[in-house]
């Protein structure tokens, strides 16, 4: 197996999470595009480990996967705490950032 | 300190610091300017003062002069000057120029103007211009002895002109009536007109000469080589100016009209001073007019001057005998003598038509401050002889007596000064072989006497009328309820006279009161100038052979008298007894023609202009001034005037401010261009477009800030795409 | 140049079908019009990456994969969906106007991606004959050289936790 494949399985699982980012409404579902493009970047480590025979690439994916969780935890809080508020998580209507 | 100086002979200091003399009056003109009205007696005090300060020095001046041409016959005249300013390579000096000539003309002036301003403290006390007429006078004073010490042209016209102003104010000082500043105006613009010819004169000597130095000038002329005829005419052209200023013919129309001034102006400039610049201007720098004019060229019968001074002798002599005003007899008389002054100059009488003017100052100022004084005094202000006076020979001795004395004089009767000096002048004619001019000079010697004893039995002799008459009988209580008097009426009304007498008593004295002659500042001036008009002549008496005059004005001819001048005529009693059989004869023709006419109540003398047709139109003739006034006024002005008035405002109104508005409107129509295309679209087209530029970013930049995740999100991950692609092509 | 004998027929099969099952959920995920059906195609992803990673030799990190992105996350995730679902079952729209940005944004890096790696790893093949990473050394490189990460990481678990329960809490 090449290494490239591997590799180019992850740019495009990257890509499609950065459209769904840009492109998604819903926050939730924003979040979940994030979840692809950490999934891409630790197939990528591994690819890269299993290539240069070594483990290191292996602890960095196990941090990835915990970050991810605690990130999406988080997130979800917040998303949950807007969703009281505001009662939509339509990203378009949450501009306060407006100007 | 003075650049250039000339004596060779060391002079005296009056002789080197005569310069002050001018300066003196003009420093106190200013003074009386600005601190007169302060004064406690309005500035006369220091036009007197000034006056007295210059005469000093002026009779200084004169004993140092005397003392110089004693010592030395071919003694050189004082000059020094001081670059005043220069133009190309045409230096011109102010300083003086002292010889015989310059030194009597500094006496005179100096002297009359002393004694004129001692009598004006009187004669115009009260007046509504007293510290004006005061600083006028010392001007006028200050400028003549500016011209007559003047040792260049430039000098000398700096001032004539101011001599001119000067009587332009004098004339004028009682502005209010119309008349009076009509005459002044008539009096600067005739004395004007001359001027032309100073100027272009002035001009034409330094082309001839290429100096205005007098005394380069009259040592070129007398030794002369040049065209004849360009001379010719640089003389006529400053002859042109000594018959404005001197009241020749034919612009001698000023000098009776200038009788509305005061009559110490009167007295001083138009019959002393004032007008004999124009003879002093011919005497000045004679040479010229000598040779150019070719007066004394053998064979040679007439000349531009000669002719002009005898006409203007006649002319005026007859004037005066058709004159009810006092002044204005005086004023015909002075331009006959000026008249005789300039023939006198005209047939190569140099010496006696200068010692002429010399005589003439004391007697002519002597009468008109007489008239002065009977106006004053005796006639209500009124200087109208028929209507005002007669009679005033009792109650005003001083006056009558000073009056006889200059009249005397005046005439030429012997022993008087004016005997030796107008006969000189007569006698000299028939000697340089100018026969005509003997003749009208005798003829002129006949008029004179005849008309100043019409003059003198009108005013002195004869029943008191009117003004004379209330004078006369006293005033008693005339005056309480006395406002229809007719006589008070018409003196209060003197035409052209007004003055400001208005006081509720006389002269400061109470009523009633007896009538006396005038107050001191008056008659003693009065005495002064007649015991000087008794023996002044005697500083050149031919018949006793004094000839002191002669020789301390000898150096100033610049001619030597024997050479291209013929030497003085010896004289001989009969040579001296026609014009004193004539002066006889007019005195006893027009004694009795008076007696007849105005003594008598009916003669077959009076009324004769009336009933003799011929005789009517000659009255009516002279009484016009030979309608000359009409033809200068009424023809000669109005046609030149006219057109040019109306050419001069067609010009101002279509073309001048045609070009004006033109350019008002235009300036207005480019202001409104700039504003509507420049202004409008231009620049606020900038503006406006870099505030819609700036909306238009802003517009378009905003939905960048759209507080979108998403859109935040889409920017940083292109941002990412487009780093990473310019990362790989810059590494490729 | 590859040869016959190094190409292990299996192991790209199953790589490319698992890759193409891969691609169409994430495909899914970003494109599906109902979040549910998003979730799920976002789990089939993740099952996908867990047998990649076996292929790739990382047993381990596999398992935890599952264990926790699976197990843990998703649920999660669902928990949330379920949660901020509008009343009245109202499905809103879940593209926003940005689509003309992100298609040309994310094909172009895609593109620049795939040239790159292309380009650098070519022909570049993985080892055949390596054992697969140990528990040992993985646990051998967490304790040693980074333990410090291994730290912050559990305070990172803490604060999440806190702070999830802090935001989330009713009162």
């Amino acid at each position: 197996m090449l290494v490239t494949q591997f590799l180019i399985l992850s740019a495009v699982l990257f890509c499609t999470g950065v459209y769904g980012v840009i492109v998604r409404k819903n926050a939730v579902l924003v979040l979940m595009s994030i979840e692809l493009i950490l999934n891409s970047v630790n197939i990528n480590l591994l690819a890269f480990d299993r290539l240069n025979n070594s483990a290191h690439g292996n602890v960095f994916a196990l941090y990835v996967i915990a970050v991810a969780a605690a990130e999406v935890g988080v997130g979800l809080a917040m998303v949950l705490l807007i969703f009281r508020n505001r009662k939509t998580i339509a990203l378009d209507d949450l501009s306060e950032m407006k100007g | 300190m003075l650049a250039s100086e000339t004596a060779t002979v060391a002079a005296g200091w009056f002789l080197t610091h005569a310069w002050l003399i001018p300066v003196i009056p003009a420093v106190a003109f200013f003074g009386i300017i600005f601190f007169g009205k302060k004064m406690p007696r309005g500035g006369s005090e220091l036009g007197i003062a000034s006056m007295v300060a210059a005469l000093v020095i002026a009779a200084g001046t004169a004993y140092q002069w005397i003392d110089r041409v004693n010592g030395n016959a071919e003694a050189e005249a004082v000059i020094r000057t001081k670059q005043w300013f220069k133009i190309g390579g045409l230096e011109v000096g102010i300083g003086q120029h002292i010889d015989g000539l310059a030194m009597m003309a500094l006496l005179l002036v100096a002297f009359i103007s002393t004694l004129v301003q001692i009598y004006s403290t009187e004669y115009v006390r009260g007046d509504r211009r007293y510290t004006h007429f005061f600083a006028s006078l010392t001007l006028f004073s200050a400028g003549m002895l500016t011209m007559v010490l003047a040792p260049n042209m430039v000098q000398l016209i700096l001032g004539w002109e101011i001599m001119g102003l000067c009587s332009f104010m004098l004339i004028g000082h009682w502005w209010e009536e119309e008349a009076n500043s009509r005459a002044a105006l008539k009096a600067f613009f005739t004395v004007r007109t001359g001027d032309m010819g100073l100027l272009v004169g002035t001009a034409m000597l330094l082309f001839v000469f290429g100096t205005l130095d007098i005394k380069s000038i009259n040592e070129a002329a007398a030794h002369y080589t040049g065209g004849h005829a360009i001379l010719m005419w640089t003389a006529a052209a400053l002859f042109i100016a000594a018959i404005g200023k001197s009241g020749q013919f034919p612009l001698h129309t000023w000098l009776p009209d200038a009788m509305a001034g005061p009559t110490p102006v009167s007295s001083l400039l138009h019959s002393s001073t004032m007008v004999v610049a124009g003879v002093f201007l011919v005497a000045r720098i004679y040479p010229v007019f000598h040779t150019g004019l070719d007066i004394n060229v053998a064979g040679n019968h007439f000349n531009f001057i000669a002719v002009i001074g005898g006409i203007t002798i006649l002319i005026a002599a007859a004037l005066a005998f058709v004159q009810n005003d006092i002044k204005k007899v005086l004023a015909y008389s002075t331009v006959s003598q000026l008249g005789y002054m300039m023939m006198g100059l005209g047939v190569g009488a140099w010496m006696p038509a200068v010692f002429h003017i010399f005589t003439h100052a004391f007697f002519k100022c002597c009468l008109f401050l007489c008239a002065g004084s009977v106006a004053h005094t005796g006639s209500h202000h009124s200087f109208d002889m028929k209507e005002d006076m007669g009679g005033l020979r009792k109650q005003m001795p001083v006056t009558f007596i000073t009056w006889i004395i200059s009249t005397a004089a005046l005439c030429g009767l012997p022993f008087v000064s004016g005997f030796f000096s107008k006969d000189e002048i007569i006698d000299t004619a028939h000697n340089n072989d100018y026969k005509l001019f003997w003749v009208i000079g005798l003829i002129g010697a006949f008029m004179t006497t005849a008309y100043m004893t019409r003059a003198t039995y009108l005013t002195f002799f004869g029943k008191p009328r009117g003004g004379a008459k209330h004078f006369v009988e006293g005033h008693h209580d005339a005056h309480e309820d006395d406002t229809t008097d007719e006589v008070h009426d018409h003196a209060h009304v003197a035409v052209a006279h007004a003055d400001d007498h208005h006081e509720p008593v006389h002269h400061g004295k109470p009523l009633p009161f007896a009538p006396s002659d005038s107050a001191w500042q008056i008659t003693v001036p009065l005495i002064i100038l007649s015991f000087l008009a008794i023996v002044s002549g005697y500083l050149n008496a031919a018949p006793f052979k004094i000839e002191k005059f002669s020789l301390w004005l000898e150096g100033s001819i610049g001619l030597k008298p024997g050479d291209t001048i013929p030497a003085g005529p010896e004289f001989s009693w009969a040579h001296a007894a026609p014009s004193i059989i004539l002066v006889i004869a007019g005195f006893a023709v027009s004694l009795f023609l008076c007696l007849q006419v105005f003594g008598k109540e009916t003669s077959p003398f009076k009324g004769l202009t009336q009933r003799v047709k011929l005789l009517g139109a000659g009255h009516t003739f002279l009484v016009n001034k030979y309608y000359l006034d009409a033809l200068y006024e009424g023809v000669i002005v109005k046609a030149i005037a006219h057109p040019i008035a109306q050419a001069a405002y067609w010009v101002n109104q279509n073309i001048i401010d045609a070009i004006v508005n033109a350019v008002g409107i235009g300036g207005k129509r480019t202001g409104e261009w700039v504003y509507r295309n420049i202004d409008q679209r231009v620049v606020d087209g900038v503006v406006n477009g870099s505030g819609a530029t700036a909306r238009g970013a802003g517009g378009v930049l905003r939905p960048v800030q759209s507080g979108k995740v998403s859109m935040y999100g889409a920017l940083l991950f292109g941002a990412a795409a487009v780093g990473a692609l310019v990362l790989v092509l810059v590494n490729s | 140049m590859v040869l016959a004998s190094d190409v292990l027929v299996a192991q790209n099969i199953g790589f490319a079908i698992i890759a193409g099952v891969m691609v169409l959920g994430g495909i899914n995920v970003v494109t599906s019009k109902n979040v549910v059906r998003a979730a799920l195609s976002l789990v089939l992803v993740m099952a996908g990456a867990a047998a990649q990673y076996i292929l790739l030799a990382a047993e381990f990190v596999a398992v935890t994969q599952v264990l926790v992105y699976i197990g843990a996350v998703m649920v999660l995730i669902l928990f949330g969906v379920m949660l901020t679902r509008a009343k009245l079952g109202k499905d809103i729209e879940l593209n926003n106007k940005n689509i003309a940005v992100a298609a040309p944004v994310a094909l172009l890096l895609l593109g620049v991606m795939v040239y790159v790696l292309a380009k650098g790893f070519s022909d570049t093949k993985l080892p055949t004959d390596t054992p697969p990473v140990s528990n040992q050394s993985i646990s051998d490189l967490i304790f040693k050289p980074y333990l410090l990460p291994f730290w912050a990481l559990s305070f990172v678990l803490l604060a999440a936790v806190i702070g999830a329960i802090v935001l989330a809490r009713k009162d």
